[in-house]
């Protein structure tokens, strides 16, 4: 039965001729590599994939992509990706942004797209600063990292994601490295595939602003465990993490959401019945 | 038994019918819940079987339940475009807080106020219009009725006191209490008999001449509604919403409705995500439309600009309401001008639609999507609370044929596709997502022609001269207004009467009262706010010296915004004032009387 087929499609079909304008050695870089080698497995065509995205350095990856892109506003791209899908069932909807545009300013999207659970897959590139307006704390940077806007840290609690987008109900939850492609590459296939809301956090590095999560490459270490479907255990097993386990946290079974425009519509004429006296 | 007082020095009541009017006004009050908001929505729908025009405006209180709610009824035989000024009679099933809006509904001189001794004093308010007042023991009445209800003695009481036909009045009865049985359906009928045989001992008739066309084709329809129904018929397939008081029903409108035919309204955490949601869907080839008000548009705004940066169409409803903050929710104001002309920021020009009525509600609705789609721009739809939630009874309204069309590309050619292409109707063809070869990244960011981020002057300039020409050229044929004259020769009329949006319904009656004065005016009411029709505009106010600028504002917006933009011929003179009391007929005609006799 089940035939390999060769596949159709290679990375470089889903890679544009776009010289991206990241710093050399970005973290970002791996996740753009790890991104089309993972659609050229999946084998969905260019042109039935959308990569959507907000506003930061990370945020500049759809046009580096051949897929249909939006580079939206800051923090709005899960709403733009929500739309789109519903709108377009078909398409394969990816929202690809940064810590600080998708906690921050969009912190409020990302729970309730997980609440929603529309089928879609959302990936943080978490380089626990904002990039691009040139290395301020984001929600998941470290209280005493020290910078200009707040010196000597923020002395605040760090957002954790994945806790985040279990208790708010995303459907598949993982953490990856984006130092280490195949295993991202992996990670982004299997949250595709998954029906409803994936949720990836790839830890991608900021060499600019933060040189020090150079350490991260050693830092990271996969999970030991397999991945559940059970939330409890998950909930338990992610309390217990320092941040840096990586691998599929959970794999849940919610229906994903079902409300989407069809193919082909009804003449509206008959909506016009309900009024005539 | 009912019982006549006579108040202060006003003349015993006429035994004798009044001769037939051709239009009469009413309302029926209560504390909410008390059924007051059911029975006028029933009469109305009477009214309109029998054949004959109406609207019905609600004044609601803040609170949720047991807060006051009053149905404020006008019937005539001709279109009703605004409430009335004067209510020739009211029934009130109680007396709570009716003095909150009293206001709203002056009694006429001859007037009459039925209220239930059960219920208290009358309230000053209410006996110092010296109105005759006539008690009627309401809830007595329906107590000794099984199953028997005072909002329905109410509604006998009004439908008698207009002339209302009792089997019509059932007939919609009938129809709404289908599910509740044979049993509920006799227990109003009773109501309706004994409410009918207390408005005949009153003596007094508000009989509306009798209708001048079968109820045939008549449609029974909310501004909101309207609107919902428009954008759907100019081709919305999607839409997202955020509840806000009082766009709501334009959501819950089109919640059902665009499911019915294969669409899908998609519930947001905020206006900022139903925005995007509503760009996102569009991005995707689907006219998109949201709704909201004043709160949410100031929230929409930054991915307004993304729209129309992007070139992504999309269709924003802002059903205007007292401002700013959150202002007064329930009442109508149209001081939203600003924000929806220059509220964004950078220089984004896009489309600003007006609807001049519930009726237009539909057209303006319709028109927006096809000239959102047009252009791929955004359009904002300023309507308001007064039409909004305002329910009419129109004549059926024929499908004016703006269908959403956008220009897309079928296919890409070896030399590849470039999104913001230069062409002559400034329109750049759009590519689908799934169409092979199109593939780019729409961006707000300053743009090339094929998307790719730019900081050059150049590819900032022209697409900044292609965003503005595509909406400043576009042929928008007469639709820009609604201009009438109240006399027929072709003289220039003594006074314009320039006003937009929902004004035009109190500026047209306005206009047929002066008539009566022999006062010639022509109404030039604006329904395409922006991009300014200044030709047209200056055209139509042609070569009459006096004209008078109408609006619901504090602060005069819309006059401001027609001084920047163009030189006014002639005298001017400006009558603005804020919400919450609606602007009506009889303020603008003293406005122009006055003109005339200094
Ligand atoms: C409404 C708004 N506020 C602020 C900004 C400025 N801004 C641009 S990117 C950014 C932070 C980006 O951080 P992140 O999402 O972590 O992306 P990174 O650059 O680190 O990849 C901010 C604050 C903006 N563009 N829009
Ligand atoms: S500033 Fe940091 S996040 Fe931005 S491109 Fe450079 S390395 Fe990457």
């Amino acid at each position: 039965m089940n035939v390999q087929q060769q596949p159709a499609f290679k990375a470089g079909d889903y890679k544009s001729d776009i010289t991206p304008i990241w710093c050399p050695g970005c973290g970002d870089f791996h996740v753009l590599l790890s991104a089309t080698k993972a659609l050229a497995e999946l084998g969905t065509p260019p042109e039935k994939i959308a990569v959507i995205s907000g506003i930061g350095c990370s945020s500049r990856i759809p046009a580096y992509t051949n897929c249909y892109g939006f580079h939206g506003v800051h923090g709005r791209s899960l709403a733009l990706g929500a739309g789109l899908k519903v709108a377009r069932p078909d398409l394969t909807v990816m929202v690809m942004s940064g810590d600080g545009d998708g906690f921050s300013i969009g912190g409020n999207h990302f729970l309730h797209a997980c609440r929603r659970n529309i089928d879609m897959t959302y990936i943080v590139m978490d380089n626990r600063v904002y990039g691009m307006t040139k290395g301020q704390p984001s929600p998941t940077t470290e209280p005493d990292w020290d910078s200009a806007l707040s010196p000597g840290g923020t002395g605040l609690s760090p957002f954790h994601p994945l806790v985040i987008a279990l208790a708010s109900g995303a459907n598949f939850v993982a953490r990856s490295f984006s130092g280490n492609i195949k295993a991202t590459t992996q990670t982004i296939v299997e949250a595709v595939r998954h029906p409803g809301f994936s949720f990836v956090e790839i830890l991608s590095p900021c060499v600019t602003f933060r040189p020090d999560e150079s350490s991260w490459k050693t830092q990271t270490h996969s999970a030991s465990v397999e991945a559940t479907d059970d939330p409890a255990r998950a909930a338990r097993r992610i309390m217990t993490d320092d941040g840096f386990n990586v691998g599929i946290l959970y794999r849940g079974k919610r229906k994903p959401y079902d409300i989407h425009v069809e193919d082909t519509f009804k003449d509206p004429a008959i909506l016009g019945e309900e009024f005539a006296v | 038994m009912a019982v006549l007082e006579k108040v202060r020095d006003r003349e015993t009541v006429a035994q004798t019918a009044e001769a037939a009017g051709d239009s009469i006004a009413f309302a029926i009050v209560g504390s909410g819940g008390a059924g007051a908001l059911t029975a006028g929505a029933i009469l109305l729908e009477a009214a309109g079987k029998a054949g004959w025009y109406g609207l019905m405006t609600r004044s609601v209180g803040p609170q949720i339940r047991g807060g006051e709610a009053a149905a404020l009824i006008s019937l005539a035989n001709r279109p009703v475009d605004c409430p009335a000024e004067e209510y020739d009679f009211l029934v009130a099933i109680d007396w709570r807080n009716v003095d909150r809006f009293a206001k709203e509904m002056p009694l006429a001189e001859n007037a009459l106020a039925i209220g239930d001794p059960a219920a208290g004093e009358v309230p000053a308010i209410i006996v110092n219009t010296g109105a005759t007042l006539a008690q009627t023991e309401l809830k007595e009445l329906a107590g000794a009725i099984p199953g028997g209800r005072e909002n329905m003695i109410a509604a006998g009481i009004a439908a008698g006191l207009a002339g209302l036909p009792i089997e019509i009045v059932m007939a919609v009865i009938a129809s709404k209490l289908e599910s509740k049985g044979q049993g509920a359906i006799d227990a109003s009928r009773r109501c309706l008999e004994v409410g009918m045989q207390q408005a005949r001992a009153y003596g007094k008739s508000y009989q509306l001449r009798a209708p001048s066309t079968n109820g045939n084709g008549r449609w029974l329809i909310t501004g909101n509604e309207a609107v919902g129904l428009g954008a759907v018929r100019g081709g919305v397939r999607f839409a997202a919403a955020y509840p806000i008081t009082p766009a709501t029903e334009v959501l819950e409108w089109l919640s059902p409705s665009l499911r019915k035919i294969g669409g899908a309204l998609l519930q947001a955490e905020d206006e900022l995500a139903s925005i995007n949601m509503a760009i996102g869907a569009s991005f995707g080839g689907r006219a998109s439309i949201t709704a909201t008000s004043g709160p949410g548009l100031s929230l929409m705004v930054e991915a307004l600009g993304l729209a129309i940066a992007s070139e992504v169409p999309i269709v924003v409803v802002d059903v205007m309401r007292g401002g700013p903050s959150t202002g007064i929710p329930t009442k109508s104001e149209q001081s939203d001008l600003n924000i929806a002309v220059y509220g964004c920021h950078g220089d984004a020009p896009h489309i600003v639609v007006a609807p001049l009525s519930v009726r237009d509600c539909l057209f303006s609705a319709q028109w927006a999507v096809y000239l959102a789609e047009a252009m791929q721009t955004a359009a904002i739809i300023l309507s308001d609370q007064s039409i909004g939630q305002a329910r009419a009874l129109i004549d059926s309204p024929i499908d004016n044929g703006f269908i959403a069309e956008r220009k897309t590309v079928k296919s890409v050619s070896e030399e590849g596709y470039n999104r913001y292409a230069f062409t002559d109707d400034n329109i750049s063809p759009m590519a689908v997502p799934g169409l092979p070869g199109g593939q780019y990244t729409a961006d707000g960011l300053t743009h090339s022609i094929r998307g790719l981020p730019s900081t050059k002057g150049e590819d900032h300039q022209k697409q900044l001269d292609k965003r503005r020409d595509k909406v400043e050229k576009f042929d928008y044929g007469e639709h820009w207004a609604a201009i009438e004259h109240n006399v027929r020769d072709k003289s220039p009329p003594e006074f314009n009467l320039l006003t937009w949006g929902s004004l035009a319904g109190p500026a047209r009656e306005a206009m047929r009262l002066l008539s009566n004065e022999g006062i010639s005016v022509k109404l030039i009411a604006m329904r395409l706010i922006a991009p300014l029709r200044k030709q047209e505009l200056l055209t139509e106010l042609g070569e009459t010296a006096r004209t008078l600028i109408v609006e619901q504002t504090h602060s005069g917006q819309f006059h401001q915004y027609l001084r920047a933009k163009c030189d006014l011929p002639g005298e001017i003179r400006h009558f603005h004032r804020p919400g919450p009391q609606p602007i009506g007929p009889k303020e603008i005609c003293d406005q122009i009387r006055d003109w005339k006799s200094s």
